[in-house]
């Protein structure tokens, strides 16, 4: 696949959450989950999706995924050189799309089926899609647990008897099961420790140069997905507020709530005279999110021009794959993350 | 942002003595075995200073921290040995608190009016039915011997210190209704309304986002400057440490691997568990791949027979499969578990 083709491209997507009260069940408001959102990925790169809880990480992926019915927009998937569009896919044709997008979750005791066994887990998808003999689905299975580092002699115990780390890749080794191509890893190393966390980074590196995956890697921990991306996008109440390749989104930040993510980073270096740059206020409720630019109330930089008008998410004239959403975008002289000052 | 390792390092003396933990074992009796959660650890912490405790979930951190609260769920937790000396203001002696019954009068004192805890969850210890109000006042007026007008002027004013904005409207409304970081502010201001000279802080920032993390973080180093009091202060997360702690204990399934100052955890550290955990954690700016651990942690209930973490060592030899490993001390202020140092003096094994 070429690196340069875009395998899938979203244009306008929004999902609102409906808020229901009372005893008729009336719909009061909607929580603008996912709020006008465009972006893509390119072919086998990792795009990082950063942010805070709340923010719209999951209900992107979950969209993209189809386990959730875009309110608007599109999402279109390359297939051959033509794009279809996931957000116009009938329900009842929805599985095929499963074919080329899998999903990883979070939580690995909570996905997959206690009742089952390693095996079964893993054959599932080969099941629903009738892909071979039983045979020839067990010997997939033994393939696929060898892949993720888990031994196939253990695939007929259940998940309980696994480590949280090896459930994991139970999970990673059931979303190959279909050879899909682009792989949507939602915070699947935020339940992990750190010892572990990083044997599961490694083999989502491995995996991808070996067949060319392309990933959608959701983490809100900011050392781990500068490790892992390529680009990241950084949002924030629904809306992507900044879009740009890793090394030049932390260096180069153009937008404030990115500059205010970055400094909350804890250094970690005892010798470090670092005076952190934060952030004061809480995230606010997606149902009612300020007028403007939804960050001006939080934002130190923010005028009145912000508190009226909503800005657009714009490439940067000068720096090409750069993209923001702020108006202010390259007049503020902002502050990327700095790498902490040894004595 | 202040930090503890950049400043001048304070001088302590005997007199700063507020908790020595001896040979402390902790250890639920389960039908199918003995979790062994706190094994023979030793510990000090002085007065003012902040202590880091940091290692991966399961390795006993939290029943560190019951057992210094004494409140190990019993049955099926118990402290089976050890002491916990804790020094209070008023005389030179110290009360074991391992030897103190959960409920006696003083053990409750000891809660109120010495040492105060805050948890990871606030929703866990902030009362759903009452008020912010009601959660702070009554503690105030129980251990302080307040009215309530003195009571409800004094946890105003530590609502203001903890940064929460219009602090007599926030006292008539109920946890739910705030957000996350706010709870965690509101929790933070009742453990300090009872001015505790230990501050047990449980991951205090681990369910928060970072920018929330990050006030929280700053406000607890301002408090402390102002309050003098000691923290031992919980997490997972060794770069959180490195920014507030002045000295580190790691702790490997229910036993402490290493203890050392912040700078020789990260510059100078000696356990392999220590460097395997610090290799394991991706830098900014830095693209190499990552070293993990081998394997993972093993169960409480099925240890090995020798060093612990033994099977997963890439430095293991064949002492360290039978023998578990005595700590031996690497210098006055550095400790490590691990025959590697087999050579050195080991920390005597009873004070
Ligand atoms: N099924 C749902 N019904 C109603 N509201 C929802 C639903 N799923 C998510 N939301 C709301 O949509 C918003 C975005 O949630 P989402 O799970 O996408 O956030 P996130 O960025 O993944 O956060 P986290 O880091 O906590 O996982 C939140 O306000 C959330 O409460
Ligand atoms: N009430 C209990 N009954 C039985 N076992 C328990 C109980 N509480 C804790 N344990 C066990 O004691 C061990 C240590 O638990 P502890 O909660 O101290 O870990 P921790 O280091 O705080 O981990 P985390 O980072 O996940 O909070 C674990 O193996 C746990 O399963
Ligand atoms: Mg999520
Ligand atoms: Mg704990």
């Amino acid at each position: 696949m070429n690196e340069n083709i875009k395998i899938l491209k979203v244009t306008g997507l929004k999902k609102y959450f409906p808020i229901k009260k009372g005893v008729f069940r009336k719909t009061v408001g909607y929580t603008k989950a996912v709020d006008d959102v465009s972006f893509f990925a390119r072919g086998e790169e990792t795009l990082g999706l950063v942010g805070e809880s709340g923010c719209g990480k999951s209900t992107t992926g979950r969209c993209i995924i189809r386990l959730l019915d875009p309110t608007a927009g599109k999402i279109e998937l390359e297939k051959n050189g033509d794009y279809i569009d996931i957000a116009r896919i009938e329900k009842n044709k929805l599985k095929n799309l499963r074919k080329d997008i899998q999903i990883v979750f979070q939580d690995p005791n909570s996905s997959l089926n206690s009742r089952m066994t390693v095996r079964d887990i893993v054959a599932d998808p080969l099941k629903a899609h009738k892909i071979g003999t039983h045979q020839q689905r067990t010997e997939k299975v033994k393939d696929l647990l060898e892949r993720v580092g888990l031994n196939s002699s253990q695939m007929d115990r259940y998940p309980h008897e696994f480590s949280g780390g090896q459930r994991q890749r139970v999970g990673v080794a059931r979303a190959l099961a279909l050879n899909p191509r682009f792989i949507i890893c939602d915070e699947p190393v935020s339940a992990l420790d750190v010892s572990v966390q990083a044997q599961v980074l490694n083999l989502f590196e491995d995996l991808q140069d070996e067949f060319g995956f392309t990933y959608l890697f959701i983490a809100h921990d900011l050392s781990v997905i500068e490790h892992i991306s390529d680009r990241i996008m950084v949002m924030y109440l629904g809306k992507i507020v900044e879009v740009a390749p890793s090394n030049e989104i932390y260096m180069n930040p153009q937008h404030p709530y990115t500059e205010a993510l970055l400094g909350s980073i804890p250094d970690g270096d005892p010798h470090s005279t670092k005076v952190r740059k934060t952030f004061s206020g809480d995230v606010p409720d997606p149902s009612d999110p300020p007028p403007g630019c939804n960050l001006h109330p939080r934002c130190p930089y923010s005028s009145d021009y912000c508190r009226k008008v909503e800005p657009e998410l714009k490439e940067l004239p000068d720096h090409k794959d750069h993209y923001v959403n702020c108006h202010s975008a390259e007049e503020l002289n902002l502050e990327g993350y700095q790498k902490s000052q040894q004595v | 942002m202040k930090k503890p390792g950049s400043t001048e390092k304070k001088i302590y003396t005997r007199k700063d003595r507020l908790l020595e933990v001896r040979n402390l074992s902790t250890h639920f009796l389960l039908d199918d075995g003995t979790v062994k959660a706190v094994d023979n650890i030793s510990f000090d912490l002085r007065k003012g200073e902040t202590l880091g405790v940091v290692g991966e979930s399961g390795c006993g951190k939290s029943v560190t921290s019951l057992s210094i609260m004494n409140l190990v769920p019993d049955p099926p937790g118990k402290i089976v040995g050890g002491n916990i000396f804790y020094y209070l203001d008023k005389n030179n002696s110290p009360v074991d608190i391992a030897a103190l019954k959960r409920y006696s009068a003083e053990m409750r004192s000891i809660r109120g009016d010495e040492i105060a805890m805050i948890f990871q969850e606030p929703m866990s210890s902030l009362n759903p039915v009452l008020t912010v109000g009601n959660q702070i006042i009554e503690p105030i007026k129980l251990h302080q011997d307040k009215n309530n007008k003195q009571a409800r002027k004094q946890a105003v004013e530590m609502l203001n210190l903890v940064g929460i904005g219009s602090p007599t409207q926030r006292l008539s409304e109920y946890p739910h209704q705030l957000s996350g970081g706010l709870r965690q502010r509101v929790m933070i201001a009742m453990a300090l309304s009872c001015n505790p000279n230990l501050l047990i802080a449980d991951e205090p920032t681990t369910a928060l986002d970072v920018t929330i993390e990050a006030q929280i973080l700053e406000l607890m180093q301002e408090l402390q400057d102002e309050f003098k009091m000691s923290i031992l202060f919980i997490t997972h997360d060794l770069e959180v440490i490195g920014e507030m702690c002045e000295r580190v204990m790691v702790m490997y399934t229910g036993t402490v691997v290493e203890k050392a100052e912040i700078e020789d955890i990260f510059y100078n550290n000696k356990h392999p568990y220590t460097r395997g955990l610090l290799k394991s954690i991706p830098k900014i700016g830095e693209h190499r791949r990552l070293t993990p651990i081998e394997g993972s942690v093993p169960e409480l209930k099925n240890l090995p027979d020798g060093c612990n973490f033994e099977p997963r060592c890439p430095e293991s030899m064949d002492i360290c499969v039978n023998q578990e490993p005595p700590t031996f001390i690497i210098s006055k202020n550095q400790k490590a578990k691990c025959w590697l140092y087999r050579n050195n003096d080991r920390e005597e094994e009873l004070s």
